[in-house]
């Protein structure tokens, strides 16, 4: 094993549900793996440092997205529903009802949630780094993140990331 | 074989990606230099993810057996 550490650097640029998986997945993956993970939350991503976490499924914005049925027998369970998401979008409570389902059908199948996720990554050290540039933009304040937030703007992730093994952007 | 002597057994059934990895992790953590852990995981993707993750992590991977409908593990910490 090397002496240092490798480090993976992370954009979460997204606030969905769906989308707020893969940093959180990846992160705790690589931390677990005795790596440096940090992870800049800015624009749409940003909410997901909030204490009261509010993600929800966009149906709107992913027309390809699959549609399960978490309840009856395997058959109809395995049924992808086409969305017509024209249509579906504009129904009012559709949102919820998407993000419900998707939430069943993940806790059905052993995926942890995305509160879980990030509780995990802060256990194991996770560097999480809030946009100020974006906190400014949509009014957000420090206080509504979780007190292991970072606050830092886009100097200060580069730097982490500057010799960082993996970076990526979400 | 027989002086691997197990000192601790994570049950991570029903639990998909990442936590197998995650919850080895914190559990070897907790455990003596030379200690062995035994993990059980019933996610598919377990046996590549441990590898992985024993060959990143420098602890070693005693065993990874597909039991079919479940994957056992014996790993041995290192450091």
């Amino acid at each position: 094993m090397d002496d240092k550490p490798k480090k993976l650097a992370l954009i979460a640029s997204q606030g969905t549900l769906d989308w707020a998986y893969p940093p959180f997945i990846l992160a705790t993956a690589a931390a677990s793996m005795d790596w440096d993970v940090a992870i800049f939350f800015t624009f749409y991503g940003l909410p997901l440092l909030k204490k009261d976490l509010k993600a929800q499924v966009s149906p709107a914005s992913n027309p390809a997205m699959p549609m399960k049925m978490p309840f009856g027998g395997e058959s109809f369970r395995n049924i992808n529903w086409p969305m017509p998401n024209i249509l579906m979008s504009n129904m009012p409570g559709f949102e919820a009802m998407a993000t419900s389902l998707m939430k069943k059908t993940f806790k059905d199948k052993g995926v942890a949630s995305i509160e879980e996720l990030r509780e995990m990554a802060v256990e194991l050290d996770v560097k999480m780094i809030g946009c100020q540039m974006t906190m400014d933009v949509f009014g957000f304040k420090k206080e509504e993140f979780i007190e292991e937030a970072d606050i830092g703007g886009a100097a200060t992730f580069l730097e982490f990331a500057a010799d960082s093994n993996v970076s990526l952007f979400v | 074989m027989s002086d691997i002597k197990v000192v601790k057994t994570l049950d991570n059934s029903g639990l998909s990606c990442p936590m197998p990895v995650v919850k080895t992790k914190k559990a070897i953590k907790d455990m003596e230099i030379g200690d062995v852990l035994e993990m059980i995981s019933t996610d598919p993707g377990s046996i590549p993810d441990m590898e992985a993750w024993a060959r990143q992590t420098g602890h070693e991977l005693l065993e990874a057996h597909d039991e079919g409908d479940k994957y056992r593990f014996l790993i041995k910490k290192t450091h």
